[in-house]
């Protein structure tokens, strides 16, 4: 029983992860109905951030998690800068799959552009603790701190951005924007930069992502977004991309199949299901989960 | 108010809009009929800024519309109800109505004029936290007026209103329009149902292949006999 619960939290906090990276998916992909290859670079660029940071929060006597801060400011800046070189001129005259191929050279140019900096170069940096060790015990379960504090943070995070997008005038302009653009524009939204505030919030979340990442594997590498950002792409498909609560859904789907496979058939068999489950899922409902076509009565 | 000079507008190499002119005076309900293709809604689009002309000029009291960015006309006075309804499906009938008022920032406005359109539309008031993509056609046409209704527009631009509703709901809509131009509102309709346009409007345009083949009062336009043979099947 024990084992069986340990598994569900490991499940619960990998799946948290792949929930905040889906989200960025999502967001974008339901904005401007392009899918972000670069996301998951996103993540790594968090993630050099937070390791060039930390010495500073030392240096500050600030705790190493703040780094984080810093780290949401550059990949936001970052994703909006993507946005504006990359994407926003080839929307305007190419097509989506222009736009497709655009997304993966993006991947492809972070990843290489960061081993080109000497500071980072090809090899692993480790990264130094980031939320305090140890943890507690209750009825033969362990509960790391970090583990709590990841699953807390990712729910806190999840609960904030849906009320924004529900509640709030901007939130409900990125949900129209991504409906109707048309129809947006005549209500007097501006669409560029809702897509823009899109993008700033989806990456800003891969820095948290990044966070949590460290916190559980603290090394960084130019290539670690790479199957982290596919697994939680898989996650968004899975919910339903384009669909904040499937991004969620989605994302705690694919943690807990991994941690169930890993404890109970193998860790090498983990990534297998992960995928296999996609499969399954998109030859039974296609549009996802959570996901289903709105029919627009004419 | 509305002034359309010499439009000419182009679908890449396709010619849409040739040189076309009209104008619509304060306070009228001009309607703009012809076949489908003729044109109609690329004019309505020009307008709004959805779609740039070539060359032409479109100027709303005065101003050229053409230099001000498309999401900012609302703000001129002008609201467009798109053809097809174009309501945001996943979000409740008052959601909908509210980014109606995106522009506005004064609460107390807003609830003034969602209580205006709800007196216009009782239907929609029934229906407040229904999502708008599960209404029926003809209740999704009463929300994408009434949400071009929320900020007080001085004008409306009207795509196919009665397109696919029942021939009861589209004599509920064109009364609905005939209401809004009472109270004041300058109209711009364009409609496939002729018939039904010219016995509202006080004047018409007929379109064809992107140019103004006929204008003038509707009344003289219905009593026209290649405008009876062409449109109002007589």
């Amino acid at each position: 029983m024990s084992t069986f619960i340990q598994t569900l939290i490991v499940g619960l906090r990998l799946g948290s992860i792949y929930a905040l990276v889906a989200l960025g998916y999502t967001m974008v992909y339901g904005i401007i109905r392009l899918i972000n290859f670069a996301h998951g670079d996103f993540i790594m660029v968090g993630g050099y951030t937070m390791i060039f940071t930390i010495p500073i929060t030392f240096a500050l006597g600030l705790p190493a998690w703040t780094s984080v801060l810093l780290a949401i400011i550059v990949c936001a800046a970052v994703g909006v800068s993507t946005e504006l070189v990359a994407y926003r001129p080839i929307r305007k005259r190419g097509t989506s799959m222009t736009a497709l191929i655009t997304a993966i050279a993006v991947s492809l140019l972070l990843e290489n552009l960061a081993q080109a900096i000497p500071a980072i170069g090809p090899n692993p940096i480790v990264a130094s603790q980031i939320f305090g060790t140890g943890g507690f015990t209750v009825a033969g379960v362990t509960m790391e701190w970090t583990t709590v504090y990841t699953i807390v943070i990712s729910a806190v995070v999840m609960v904030v951005l849906y009320q924004f997008t529900q509640k709030t005038k901007l939130g409900r302009a990125m949900r129209c924007v991504s409906e109707d653009k048309e129809a947006s524009i005549l209500m007097g939204i501006n669409v560029n930069n809702t897509i823009v505030l899109t993008f700033a919030i989806g990456s800003g979340l891969s820095a948290i992502a990044a966070l949590m990442y460290l916190a559980q594997y603290p090394k960084v590498y130019t290539t670690m977004g790479a199957l982290l950002g596919l697994k939680a792409f898989v996650a968004a498909v899975l919910g339903g991309i384009g669909f904040i609560p499937g991004a969620m859904l989605g994302g705690l789907i694919i943690g807990l199949v991994e941690s169930f496979t890993t404890s109970y058939v193998s860790s090498s068999m983990a990534d297998t299901f992960v995928f296999l489950i996609l499969i399954v899922v998109l030859i039974l409902k296609p549009a996802g989960i959570l996901g289903k076509n709105v029919g627009e009565k004419v | 108010m509305l002034e359309v000079k010499d439009l000419n507008v182009f679908y890449g190499a396709i010619h849409a809009i040739k040189g076309i002119s009209l104008t619509v005076n304060d306070g009228e309900l001009v309607s703009l009929v012809g076949a489908n293709g003729a044109g109609k809604t690329t004019i309505l689009h020009t307008i709004s800024g959805l779609l740039t002309a070539s060359t032409g000029e479109i100027l709303l009291d005065g101003q050229n519309l053409q230099k001000v960015p498309a999401n900012t006309i609302i703000n001129l006075g002008l609201a467009h109800v798109p053809e097809g309804r174009h309501v945001f499906a996943r979000l409740t009938v008052e959601e909908n109505l509210r980014m109606g008022a995106y522009i506005l920032k004064d609460q107390k406005k807003i609830s003034e004029n969602l209580d205006m359109v709800y007196d216009h539309f009782p239907r929609l008031k029934e229906r407040y936290k229904q999502l708008a993509g599960t209404l029926s056609g003809g209740e999704q046409q009463m929300l994408a007026t009434g949400r071009a209704l929320m900020t007080n527009p001085r004008m409306l631009l009207m795509d196919e209103p009665s397109m696919g509703l029942s021939p009861i709901l589209v004599k509920e809509i064109f009364a609905i329009i005939e209401e809004l131009h009472n109270s004041g509102i300058t109209i711009l309709l364009v409609e496939q149902n002729a018939k039904m346009a010219l016995a509202i409007s006080d004047r018409a345009y007929v379109l064809e292949t992107g140019s103004i083949a006929m204008q003038g009062p509707a009344k003289a336009l219905s009593e026209d006999d290649r405008v009876r043979k062409a449109y109002l099947g007589a």
